[in-house]
């Protein structure tokens, strides 16, 4: 198994006389392929020895490559020798020959229709098994809830306070941004579409109930799962996958109460906090813009927004915000409590986790719409 | 060529911060033998292996493999040098997101320009050799059990035939049974593929068991290298306790009762 240096680069090569094949060089995994010659080992039939005494080098690869000719030889009827190995060598050649894979290795039969059928039946039962799994979660953190209120002493404050901070406060400069550009971009596209009616001054109504309405919340919400939501499935899961969720529950203590509650709670406090500051970060970016483009000053704006739009488009939104939140940490929360033991499920998971509430969230819009449509406000 | 040592270490120091691990250590590993690296917790054993394969640069002080620094070296040269060893560490380290077979394919498939069936041959018989079921080859790292994590970390550690193999706490977490098996795996297959093995361990019964040599770390240095009737005259209060304590002695009556068997 000596090797010397540069040895890596030597080739191996093959000579014949009469029925015995001679290997000179390095029989080793690098030079293995190079034996072969469209997929066909470079030896013929009719040997019925090959001689390694001349091998400067030979590997596990190398000693396979002898056992495999050595038993498709046998197959054939014509047995094969190996002279001239070293005691090392030989001892190689008889390690690799007890691991040769079985011989009656059959591939696996494609997949039948019956089969995805099958797979896909088992993906719609997993789908019902988690709604009903995410509804208990939610009961248990209400129940939790309940619990706190009557013993308010229950309550992890210091817990509530640091999420508030995380959630709330660190997110106020991405949040204000963005709800400012969108105030921007819809001055921008409306003013060109009402300018063509005459109706530039429209464009407050139109800013003020997209903004107030839906944009201001449904997008802070986006942002805050994407932010908040991850990090939940994220924190939870890593404490799951070092167990130490498992060493809450034997020294006694709740995790649903330390750990999902706070953050759930925090949430629902913060998520209004962060819509209401999207919508005047939204209204002045709109205004801003109505003011560039339409020439619409701020006193104009200002007129318009109080005379005009009703307090109840802010309410609607409003409104949304607790749940938007609740769905937003329930879901969080939960993927993260889900983590197995490896690293892979908590990337999965974390990415679940996201992709479930900003969709939970929209579908959750559009019911509110639906239902103030049909309540009419 | 043989009395050369196989990895030579001179004057290491590594710190990390004001803390110092290694100052001023020295080690021979000569070719073909199994050397136990042991020492307390903290004194720096991972972070000798890791020092040495590359991972961690030292402060001070000189490696050399197989007569080349691990330091000064090119990127090219460097990458030629780590396949000529594999690394184990604890718990195996699997790629999760890889099959078993496929976690010992990948050394292969990075490294070299085979055909896919050839490939896979020779993976199976690297996974067979270490002693894991037919069935644990389509299986995923989470489904396998710590003993067998390791097992398929040793194998995807011998997949390229490296002349050095570095396992790191090998036997740690695994009872009893299952830690003399992989002792008795090391040894066979140190024997049958011609490895040197640097053994980072704590298990006294490894020790006696497989270990041609053993290098204690104390005081930020090996303090002693040699054989385990050299170490057991070794007159330092660590040392003496590890080797003489309860569990030493007991691992020392086992040993010598199965040799005189």
């Amino acid at each position: 198994m000596n090797r010397e240096k540069g040895a890596l680069d030597k080739a191996v090569s093959v000579s014949i006389t009469q029925d015995k094949l001679t290997l000179r060089g390095n029989l080793l995994i690098d030079t293995l392929m190079s034996l072969y010659h469209d997929g066909q080992p470079a030896i013929s039939d009719d040997i019925s020895s090959i001689d390694i005494s001349c091998l400067s080098q030979m590997d596990t690869a190398g000693a396979w490559f002898l056992v495999e000719q050595r038993a498709q030889a046998a197959q054939r009827g014509k047995p094969l020798e190996i002279t001239g190995a070293t005691p090392a060598q030989a001892q190689l050649i008889k390690t690799v020959e007890r691991n040769m894979p079985p011989a009656d290795q059959s591939p696996l039969p494609p997949p039948s229709i019956a089969d995805r059928f099958e797979a896909f039946g088992r993906k719609v039962i997993r789908g019902f098994r988690m709604t009903v799994e995410l509804i208990a979660f939610l009961g248990q953190v209400i129940a939790t809830l309940g619990g706190i209120i009557r013993h308010p002493s229950r309550l992890r404050l210091t817990s509530v306070v640091h999420h508030c901070q995380e959630i709330g406060v660190s997110a106020v400069p991405i949040v204000a941004l963005m709800a400012f550009l969108i105030g921007v971009v819809l001055a921008f596209q409306g003013s060109a579409q009402l300018r063509q009616f005459g109706a530039e001054v429209f464009v407050v109504d139109l800013i003020a109930i997209s903004i107030l309405r839906e944009l201001g919340i449904l997008l802070t919400s986006i942002i805050v799962a994407g932010r908040s939501g991850s990090a939940f499935t994220a924190a939870i899961g890593s404490m799951k996958m070092r167990e130490e969720i498992d060493a809450m529950r034997t020294l006694g203590l709740d995790p649903v109460t330390i750990l999902v509650v706070p953050r759930v709670l925090a949430l629902m406090l913060m998520l209004p906090a962060l819509g209401l500051i999207a919508d005047i970060s939204g209204l002045i970016g709109g205004a801003l813009m109505s003011w560039i483009e339409l020439g619409v000053s701020p006193a104009v704006f200002q007129t318009r927004l109080v005379s005009n739009t009703d307090v109840w488009h802010f309410s609607v939104g409003m409104i949304k915000a607790p749940f938007f939140a609740l769905i937003i940490g329930i879901i969080g929360c939960y993927q993260g409590m889900k983590v197995g033991g490896n690293a892979e499920s908590l990337g999965r998971l974390t990415s679940a986790s996201v992709v479930l509430s900003i969709f939970m969230v929209i579908v959750v819009d559009a019911m509110f719409s639906i239902f103030f449509a049909v309540v009419g406000v | 060529m043989t009395d050369d040592p196989i990895i030579r270490v001179r004057g290491l120091v590594t710190r990390f911060g004001t803390h110092t691990v290694h100052d001023g250590l020295d080690l021979d590993v000569k070719r073909g033998e199994i050397i136990g690296v042991v020492g307390g917790s903290g004194t720096g054993k991972s972070v000798l292996l890791r020092a040495i394969v590359g991972l961690l640069e030292p402060q001070e002080g000189q490696i050399e493999v197989f007569g080349e620094s691990v330091r000064a070296t090119t990127d090219a040269q460097f990458r030629a040098l780590r396949r000529r060893w594999g690394v184990m560490f604890q718990d195996g380290a699997l790629f999760s997101s890889l099959t078993v077979r496929q976690n010992v394919e990948a050394p292969m498939r990075e490294q070299l320009q085979l055909d896919d069936t050839l490939r896979e041959t020779l993976a199976g018989i690297k996974v067979r050799m270490v002693g894991l079921p037919e069935n644990a080859m389509a299986k995923y790292p989470s489904e396998l059990s710590g003993g067998m994590r390791k097992r398929a970390g040793f194998a995807r550690a011998i997949a390229m035939d490296p002349e050095i193999v570095f396992l790191d706490e090998p036997t740690a977490g695994l009872d009893p049974i299952g830690a003399a098996a992989f002792d008795t795996l090391i040894k066979q297959l140190q024997a049958s593929l011609g490895l040197t093995v640097f053994l980072v361990t704590h298990d006294l019964d490894s020790l006696h068991a497989i270990c041609d040599r053993i290098a204690v770390l104390a005081d930020q240095k090996v303090f002693a290298v040699g054989t385990m009737e050299e170490m057991l005259q070794v007159d330092h209060p660590w040392i003496h306790e590890y080797f003489h304590g309860p569990r030493a002695r007991a691992a020392l009556s086992t040993a010598t009762q199965e040799g005189t068997q």
